[in-house]
């Protein structure tokens, strides 16, 4: 309907204009209008004759690269056909939009096709990694004793039916669980902190978590290991490992924190203020709940990343084939650690399970991110259906506690 | 119904004067009650302990260090070997290998992170946005031992063809040559381009590629849509509006991105590490086996240390994180002083 009934009214508008006599702009004599184009403009991006263009541009490239590669140059490799044939493209793509269009357009559509295909390159690498790391562990994840034993009776050149990650992905989840006992109520408190209090030094703590998040994770390690290890004289243990784990998950979690506070609006502490509450009953009953939903992704990322980390516990936990459940004594291994150890044997079978191994955390640290992704999805004071429901549920029941109270209680109160 | 009348739209309360002598001054204190205090207190506390943390790993680490540099002075900077129990060490070699697989890595994100933030925000349709988003966010979760050993079994094989035909046709370039190498002979060992610095910094690049991108997608969200609208207005095409609007309004976010990046490319271990063969000397020839870092050297050389040998590995360290620091502020400061301002959470 678009095109056609504007025209229709701007000349039934300019008409009404023309006939009024007592009209007091003169408008120049126009000429007659035409009639309206008989066809609507195509606003479609993707026109038949581009995808023409394209699919033939990629056979043209094809035959140049199959011509290139198998006859005239010593080339060799899945990659570099793959490089050359997009060059190819590249080119021959430029030449034929050229046959039809001018200069800027032949460069508009030259640079759409490479950030496409930029795009392209990084989703490829992500799947790439993800489904060569599940294939390759495919043969030791189908078997169930893969997740249930430990690897202190088997040795390298056992079939993998027989041993598993059980201690490692025990290990993970004790360390994480100490290292979240440590960081959440310390990164919790220190970004509060950094938003709620007019403390003098909140500047400086902010710069300093600042350039911590640019700590390189070994060093995190490499100082646990010199203070906890040799001077404090404690072994290499599970805990160790968590101390560096938090360090390093520390700065992300107070820096993700921080924003998610200060997003929170201003007005609902004010009329918490307004209503008579202290300061500390703002921050439990107002500021953290509403930001409870991106608080617990700052916490999420903050345990992605730490989860991930083979560097620090390399250098704290030592290494173990045995289940350890104790996190105070002797060494307990992480996934990521066993992973690394395990691919570095020479055995195929101990590399089969480090891939089943780093499948494992790969998988773990997805779940997770997933769960950022759901929990954190919205912003600050945007309740999900089950917490508007809850808060429904909550403010019913207190409006019938304050009706059944005796009149006179009420009375009394409100006197006060 | 009163109330509904005309003239009485607006009730106005009726206020007694108050008698005279009868005002006083309301008391107003600004001191906190007892409970606010004692939560000031915890939390101030809790912010000052994270400081003192913070801070005590890097003055921990200098003290740690002061014995390493002190016995060597400044040929820490300048020796390559890494012998502390001779006395004969220094991060050149380690150093230069760091920096090394850090560029390499930042030349091959750059591209592929800008062009990846400039079709989400510009390119991509609406539906598939949010996707990407997701996407990119997840990839930069992935662990980093994960992107090493897809490096390691994967992506190193099918990196050699390309290194052979760089070495084949641009060899004169200093960068590109390999000592012990004939291209021209099929039958040459694949094994002189393994293990090298430009493998290793292709596999840092996958993994600082979502970091850098997702800071210059920011920036790109928030490019004023009335200059967008005015350079298509103006009869621009997209690539003519990016050009003009989007890339100067996001150089800033371009840069600090690029740069974030880079200072996780400085400090990355497990990836390089499963990938390089350690040597000991500065090696500039990118495809050539063999390539150190500094964060490798500390993971490879922590357990067989000992007093000067491990200060010897903290100074190293610190030598790092020197470097990586640097590259971070100067990260924020770029993002901080471009137009959009946008914040980097990395």
């Amino acid at each position: 309907m678009g095109t056609q009934s504007i025209t229709e009214e701007l000349e039934r508008l300019s008409a009404d204009v023309w006939s009024d006599p007592a009209a007091p702009t003169t408008l120049p004599p126009r000429p007659a209008p035409h009639a309206p184009p008989a066809h609507r403009r195509t606003l479609k991006k993707f026109s038949r004759a581009d995808a023409l263009t394209m699919g033939g541009a990629f056979v043209s490239a094809l035959a140049t690269t199959l011509l290139i590669f198998g006859r005239l140059t010593p080339l060799e490799g899945r990659l570099g056909f793959v490089v050359v044939l997009f060059a190819t493209y590249v080119v021959t793509y430029a030449v034929l939009v050229a046959l039809t269009d001018n200069g800027p357009a032949v460069i508009d559509r030259v640079m759409t096709v490479l950030l496409t295909s930029s795009a392209v390159v990084a989703l490829a690498a992500l799947f790439s990694v993800v489904l060569f790391v599940l294939w390759r562990g495919r043969a030791a994840l189908m078997n169930t004793n893969f997740f249930v034993q430990d690897l202190s009776v088997t040795g390298p050149l056992d079939p993998l039916d027989k041993g598993g990650i059980s201690h490692a992905i025990v290990g993970t989840l004790i360390m994480t669980l100490i290292a979240l006992v440590i960081t959440v109520p310390l990164g919790v408190a220190c970004s509060v902190y950094l938003t709620e209090s007019s403390g003098r030094a909140t500047g400086l703590v902010r710069t300093v978590v600042t350039a911590m998040t640019a700590l390189p994770s070994i060093l995190a390690g490499l100082f646990i290991f010199a203070t906890w290890i040799l001077i404090l004289g404690f072994e290499r243990s599970g805990i160790a490992a968590s101390i560096a784990m938090s360090i390093m998950m520390l700065p992300i979690i107070i820096r993700a924190a921080d924003v998610v506070l200060r997003l929170v609006p201003g007005n609902l502490r004010e009329a918490s203020a307004a209503l008579g509450a202290p300061k500390w009953r703002t921050v439990w009953h107002v500021v953290l709940p509403t930001a409870r939903s991106g608080l617990t992704t700052s916490v999420i990322l903050g345990v992605a990343r730490g989860v991930g980390e083979t560097a620090p516990i390399l250098l704290t936990a030592g290494f173990t084939s045995t289940m350890n459940l104790n996190p105070t004594k002797d060494p307990m291994v992480s996934l990521p650690l066993a992973a690394f150890e395990l691919v570095r044997s020479p055995q195929p079978a101990q590399v089969a399970r480090g891939f089943a191994t780093a499948a494992v955390l790969m998988i773990l640290v997805l779940v997770l991110f997933t769960i950022a992704r759901i929990v954190g999805g919205r912003p600050a004071g945007q309740l999900s259906k089950r917490q508007e429901r809850r808060t429904v549920t909550t403010s019913t029941k207190d409006a019938e506690r304050m009706r059944s109270l005796p009149a006179a209680l009420v009375k009394e109160h409100s006197n006060v | 119904m009163d109330v509904l009348t005309q003239e009485a739209l607006t009730t106005v309360p009726q206020v007694a004067p108050a008698a005279p002598g009868s005002v006083q001054q309301r008391h107003l204190n600004t001191r906190l009650g007892r409970g606010d205090r004692f939560f000031f207190r915890g939390v101030s506390a809790s912010g000052l302990f994270v400081l003192s943390i913070m801070v005590a790993v890097g003055v921990f680490l200098a003290i740690q260090a002061a014995q390493a540099l002190e016995a060597t002075g400044f040929s820490f900077l300048t020796t390559a070997e890494w012998q502390p129990d001779s006395g004969n060490f220094g991060i050149a070699a380690v150093m230069s290998g760091t920096i090394l697989i850090a560029l390499v890595a930042g030349v091959v994100a750059l591209p592929i992170a800008l062009g990846t933030a400039l079709f989400i925000t510009e390119v991509a349709p609406t539906w598939l946005r949010a996707s990407l988003i997701a996407l990119v966010d997840l990839m930069a979760a992935v662990p980093s031992v994960v992107y090493g050993l897809w490096g390691l079994f994967l992506l190193q094989g099918e990196v050699i063809g390309v290194s052979r035909w760089i070495n084949a046709w641009f060899g004169w370039l200093p960068f590109f040559d390999v000592a012990r190498a004939d291209p021209n002979s099929p039958l040459s060992s694949a094994s002189v381009y393994t293990a090298s610095t430009f493998i290793a910094g292709l596999v840092v690049a996958m993994m600082v590629m979502p970091i850098s991108c997702v800071v210059m997608r920011e920036v790109f969200s928030q490019v004023p849509v009335g200059e967008r609208e005015g350079a298509f207005a103006l009869g621009s095409t997209r690539w003519g509006m990016i050009r003009v609007v989007a890339l100067p309004f996001g150089r800033g976010g371009i840069i600090g991105g690029t740069m974030l990046g880079l200072g996780r490319a400085l400090g990355e271990t497990i990836a390089v590490l499963l990938i390089i063969s350690p040597r000991f000397d500065i090696n500039f020839h990118l495809l050539e086996a063999g390539s150190n870092s500094v964060s490798s050297l500390i993971a490879l050389r922590t357990f067989e240390s000992s007093g000067f040998g491990l200060s010897a590995l903290m100074a190293a360290g610190l030598a790092l994180f020197a470097v990586t620091l640097v590259v971070n502020f100067t990260a924020s400061w770029f993002v901080a002083r471009s137009r959009s301002g946008a914040s980097s959470e990395a």
